[in-house]
C-alpha cells in the first residue's frame, strides 16, 4: 500500500513544489518558506523535492539539505498522516503531559518519536508551544490543541484512528483563550486600526515621541527603541526593513501569541509607524511555526488592510509613502529569536547567529539597515503614535517607562495574561493570580532568573528584575532539580552548533544533570557544571549559550539540597552503574549471592 | 614601530592597518593567538572560539573583532588559556579523534593545539558519535569522525572553487558535514583533488587516498615546530616583516 501511496504521490511533489516556488516568485530568499510549505503538503519533503527546490531556486543541493536539516519541523523522512507534538515545556510537564503522551502513545500502539506502521501518524515531544496557560499541549499537524487530559487525548485518538480529516474534527478542541486577567495601557488600547498611522502623520515626529517615551526593547534585551530606530534611519543603505519579532520561543512566555490573535491591527500599525520613522518601505512578520495557525487570520488582517489603504502605496494618502508586509513562518527554531539569527533565517538560511559588529540596524536584511523588534514594542510605539512620549514616560519607574505583559504560569489559580505599569512587585503578581506556597519564579524564562521567595519584594523592571514576559510559578511540591533538567534538555535541543562551547557544552552539561539524576552524581559533577558555565558565559556565540547555565546555577544556588540528596558521596563515580552492568552475568549464572554484586564494595 | 594606530595586546604595542581584526593584526606583527577556525586566506567564522581574549575586559573572539585604536587586549593568561584547553578538549570528546592511527597526525592543528596548550585528557565524557566514513570518490577519503565543523571546506569550496561541494546540515550536536549530491556520497560531487577545499581540511576528515604516511610521522609540520610558531611563519607579513624574533 505504501508503494502505490508513493507511486500516486511522484507527480504530486513536482506539481506541489512548483506552485510553492512559484508563489515565492522563484526566489531563493524564501527558500525556508518554499521548504515548510512543500512540508506541510506531504508531511515531510522528500529527496525529489529536494532536488527540484535547488534547481528552480538556483541553489546548491547542499545549501538546500542544510536548511531543511536545521529546523525540527522539517523532515526529509515521512512523518505520520497525523503528526502529533505534545509540548515539552516544564509547565506541560506539571500537567501531565508525559503521562498523557505515554496513554496516546499506548492507544495508538505507536513509539514515541517513531511512525506508526500504517504510516498514520506519529507521536513525539516539541519545545514549548506557547499553551502554558491552559496546557497540557499539543500540536497535530501545526494546530493547537490545549488543556489535554486523559478524556481529550482518547477524543484525539479515535479521531485519528477512524482517519476523520483534522478540517472536520470538533472546533472545541482547537479553542485558544486569550486568559487576559489584568489589562492596561497596552492591552486596554482601545484604538482603532489606523489610528496610530494617521497620529505619525501627524506635525509632531513620531520618532521623537518614541524616544522621548524612553520605550525598551520587550524582547528581553532591553536595548532603548528610538535610539534603534534613528540608528537606522540615519545609516547607509538603498533600502530599509522593519521587522517584526514574532518568534516568541522562550518557554513559558505566551503574550506575543494573544497580541497577534486580538490585537494584530494594533501591531501593524506599530510596524507602519516604525516604517515610517526610519523610512523603511518593506516590513517582515517572522512568525514562529508553532504558531502557524495564526498565519491566515493574519494574513487576512493584512488584506483588509491594504483595502482600506493602511498599506500598500500612499498609505493615508500620504504621498511616497509606501510599506506593505510579508509575513514568513519559523519552522521549530528558538535560537532564530535571536535577531540576526532570525534575518538569516528570513533570508532562506540555516537560522545561525551573525557576527557582530556590524549590527542590523547598520545591516541587516540583505545587508540593509534593519529594525528588529518585538511584538509588544511595536505595540507600544502603535500607543506611545497616539498618546505622546510624555504620557507613556508617566508610566512605570524612571528608568522602566510604560507596562509590561507577564505570561503567568504554573502553579496558581488563575493563570493567564498580566498587564502591569513597571515596578510591580512579584509579590503583587503571585497574589493577583492566585498562588500559594510558592517556592519558586522563574522570571524570563530559562535564559531569565529563578527567584525564590527571599526576592519575592524585588520588582519587575529593567533596573531589577528584567524580563521578556515569562512568569512560571513553582509551589512547594516541586522538585526544582527536575525543573532545572528540563530546562538544561531544552537549551541541548535547541543549540544551533555553530560555536564550539555551545554545541558541545549543552550536551556535556545534560550528561552531568542525567548523571545527578540517576544516582551517580558526585562533587565532581557540580565542579564540572561549574567549569562549563564558565566557558559558556566567556565564549558562546550568542544569549543561548551564555544562558545555558543560569537555570541549573540558580538552583543549585538556592536549592542545593534538591541537589546535594542525589549525590554519592565520593569525589568521583563513572556515569555507568557498574553494579548493573553485571546484572546479565547474574541472569546467566543464576547467581544473585552477595558475592555477585558490587554495591557491598562500594 | 610605526607611526600608524595601535592597541595593546597582553602590554605590548600591535600595529594594525584600518580593516584588520584584533587576530590578524596580531599574526601580522608576529604575535600568535592560539586559533582554529580562522585560515589567513578566508573571510573570519568566529565559531571555534579558540581566538577568545579579553578586549578591554569583554571576551570576545579576536578572528571577527575589528582591530582599533587603543583597545587593550589580554590573550596570553591563565584564564584563557585554561578556556582554551577546555575548548579544545571538546573539540576532542564530541567526535572521535584517534591520534596513533590517524593520517593527518603530526598535520593536525587540532593535535597541534592540544600540544601546544598542554591538554593532557579529553576530560570530559566521549560522546562518541556515530559517523560512517565515506570512501565512494576514488581518489579521495571522508573521514567525518575527525570533522570540528570549522566550516574552512564550506568556505573553500564555494569562495575559491566556485563549487559549493561542502556544506553543512542538522543543528546542535548533530550538526554535520554533507556534500552537494542527490546520493549525498563524494564521489557523485564535482569536487576534484587539486580543490581548494580538499587542501584546507585542518584535521583528517578530507584525505587523499594512496599517499598515507609518505612522510613519516616524526617528521611532520608541527612536528618539527609547534603550531604557535609555525602559525606565525603562515601569517600575511608586509615586506619589512614583522616584529617577531
Amino acid at each position: 500500500m505504501a508503494n502505490s501511496q508513493a507511486a500516486q504521490q511522484v507527480p504530486d511533489v513536482d506539481a506541489l513544489v512548483r506552485k510553492a516556488v512559484a508563489r515565492w516568485r522563484h526566489d531563493p530568499t524564501r527558500l525556508l518558506q518554499v521548504l515548510r510549505e512543500v512540508q506541510e503538503a506531504l508531511n515531510h519533503v522528500p529527496p525529489r523535492a529536494l532536488s527540484l527546490i535547488a534547481r528552480l531556486l538556483r541553489l546548491p543541493l547542499s545549501r538546500v539539505k542544510g536548511v531543511a536539516g536545521f529546523y525540527s519541523f522539517l523532515s526529509t523522512e515521512p512523518w505520520g498522516r497525523y503528526r502529533v507534538l505534545f509540548s515539552d515545556n516544564v509547565t506541560d510537564r506539571m500537567q501531565g503531559s508525559e503521562r498523557l503522551l505515554a496513554e496516546m502513545c499506548h492507544r495508538l500502539w505507536v513509539e514515541p518519536g517513531k511512525v506508526s506502521e500504517d504510516g498514520l501518524v506519529s507521536v513525539a515531544t516539541t519545545s514549548c508551544t506557547g499553551l502554558c496557560d491552559q496546557g497540557p499541549g499539543m500540536l497535530v499537524n501545526g494546530r493547537p490543541i490545549g488543556r489535554l487530559d486523559s478524556e481529550r487525548v482518547e477524543q484525539i485518538c479515535g479521531l485519528i484512528l477512524r482517519g476523520v480529516p483534522l478540517d472536520d474534527w470538533p472546533a472545541s478542541l482547537f479553542a485558544v483563550e486569550d486568559n487576559v486577567r489584568r489589562a492596561d495601557a497596552l492591552l486596554g488600547h482601545g484604538l482603532q486600526p489606523g489610528d496610530a498611522i494617521r497620529a505619525a502623520l501627524g506635525p509632531v515626529a513620531v520618532l521623537e515621541e518614541v524616544k522621548r517615551s524612553n520605550l525598551r526593547g520587550r524582547g528581553g534585551a532591553g536595548f532603548t527603541t528610538g535610539i534603534k530606530w534613528e540608528a537606522c534611519r540615519h545609516a547607509t543603505g538603498s533600502e530599509r526593513y522593519v521587522i517584526c519579532n514574532a518568534d516568541e520561543g522562550e518557554p513559558g512566555t505566551f503574550k506575543d501569541r494573544v497580541l497577534l490573535a486580538s490585537h494584530a491591527d494594533l501591531l501593524f500599525d506599530g510596524m507602519t509607524v516604525a516604517a515610517y520613522a526610519v523610512g523603511a518601505s518593506q516590513g517582515f512578520v517572522y512568525l514562529r511555526g508553532e504558531y502557524r495557525y495564526l498565519l491566515d487570520r493574519l494574513n487576512a488582517v493584512l488584506e483588509r488592510r491594504r483595502a482600506a489603504n493602511l498599506l500598500g502605496a500612499a498609505i493615508c494618502g500620504q504621498p511616497g509613502f509606501d510599506f506593505d508586509i510579508e509575513i514568513h513562518v519559523g519552522a521549530g527554531s528558538y535560537v532564530c529569536g535571536e535577531e540576526s539569527a532570525l534575518i538569516e533565517s528570513l533570508e532562506g538560511k540555516r537560522g545561525v547567529p551573525r557576527n557582530r559588529p556590524p549590527f542590523p540596524v547598520s545591516s541587516g536584511y540583505l545587508l540593509q539597515p534593519t529594525i528588529v523588534n518585538n511584538v509588544e514594542t511595536l505595540c507600544a510605539a502603535a500607543l506611545i503614535a497616539v498618546r505622546g512620549g510624555d504620557w507613556y514616560r508617566s508610566i512605570g519607574t524612571l528608568k522602566s517607562s510604560g507596562t509590561k505583559i507577564l505570561s503567568v504560569a504554573g502553579d496558581c489559580a488563575r493563570p493567564g495574561l498580566y498587564e502591569y505599569p513597571f515596578g510591580v512587585t512579584l509579590r503583587q503578581v503571585l497574589e493577583d493570580c492566585g498562588a500559594s506556597h510558592v517556592q519558586a519564579v522563574q522570571v524570563s524564562g530559562p535564559s531569565g532568573n529563578c527567584v525564590d521567595e527571599g526576592d519575592f519584594d524585588r520588582r519587575i523592571a529593567f533596573e531589577d528584575l528584567s524580563t521578556a514576559g515569562a512568569f512560571t510559578i513553582f509551589d512547594t511540591s516541586r522538585d526544582m532539580f527536575e525543573v532545572a533538567h528540563a530546562y538544561t534538555q531544552f537549551f541541548a535541543h535547541e543549540s544551533c552548533g555553530f560555536c564550539t562551547p555551545c554545541r558541545a557544552g549543552t550536551s556535556m552539561l545534560m550528561h552531568s544533570m542525567d548523571k545527578i539524576r540517576d544516582g551517580n552524581g558526585t562533587l565532581h559533577d557540580l565542579r564540572e557544571i561549574t567549569r562549563l558555565n564558565r566557558v559558556l558565559l566567556m565564549s558562546a556565540h550568542c544569549g543561548l549559550g551564555h544562558t545555558a547555565c543560569n537555570p541549573i546555577l540558580d538552583t543549585m544556588k538556592k536549592f542545593r539540597p534538591m541537589y546535594e540528596r542525589r549525590l554519592r558521596s565520593r569525589d568521583f563515580a563513572p556515569a555507568f552503574d557498574l553494579d548493573a552492568a553485571l546484572a546479565r552475568a547474574r541472569q546467566m549464572t543464576g547467581r544473585d549471592d552477595p558475592g555477585a554484586h558490587l554495591e557491598n564494595l562500594t | 614601530m610605526s607611526d600608524g594606530p595601535t592597541f595593546l595586546l597582553d602590554g605590548e604595542d600591535v600595529p594594525f592597518a584600518p580593516g584588520q581584526t584584533v587576530l590578524q593584526a596580531a599574526l601580522t606583527a608576529g604575535r600568535y593567538i592560539p586559533h582554529l577556525c580562522y585560515h589567513p586566506e578566508f573571510t573570519p567564522h568566529g565559531s571555534c572560539k579558540l581566538c577568545t581574549a579579553k578586549v578591554n575586559g569583554r571576551t570576545v573572539a579576536c578572528c571577527t573583532t575589528p582591530a582599533e585604536s587603543a583597545i587593550e587586549v589580554d590573550s596570553n593568561t591563565q584564564e584563557l588559556n585554561d578556556l582554551r584547553r577546555t575548548l579544545v578538549q571538546m573539540l576532542f570528546a564530541e567526535g572521535n579523534h584517534f591520534c596513533p592511527s590517524c593520517e593527518k597526525s603530526g598535520n593536525c592543528v587540532l593535535q597541534a593545539l592540544g600540544y601546544d596548550l598542554g591538554v593532557m585528557t579529553a576530560g570530559f565524557r566521549h560522546l562518541y558519535p556515530d559517523r560512517p566514513v565515506d570512501a565512494s570518490h576514488p581518489e579521495l577519503l571522508l573521514d567525518f569522525n575527525r570533522c570540528v565543523l570549522c566550516e574552512l571546506c564550506v568556505r573553500a569550496s564555494r569562495d575559491v572553487d566556485g563549487k559549493n561541494v561542502f556544506a553543512l546540515s542538522g543543528r546542535g550536536l548533530t550538526k554535520h558535514l554533507i556534500v552537494n549530491s542527490e546520493s549525498g556520497l563524494l564521489a557523485d560531487t564535482d569536487v576534484a583533488v587539486t580543490d581548494k577545499a580538499v587542501e584546507v581540511c585542518p584535521v583528517g576528515v578530507i584525505l587523499r587516498k594512496r599517499v598515507g604516511f609518505a612522510v613519516p610521522i616524526g617528521q611532520r609540520r608541527y612536528d618539527r615546530r609547534p603550531i604557535s610558531a609555525q602559525a606565525l611563519d603562515d601569517a600575511p607579513r608586509p615586506p619589512d616583516g614583522g616584529g617577531h624574533a
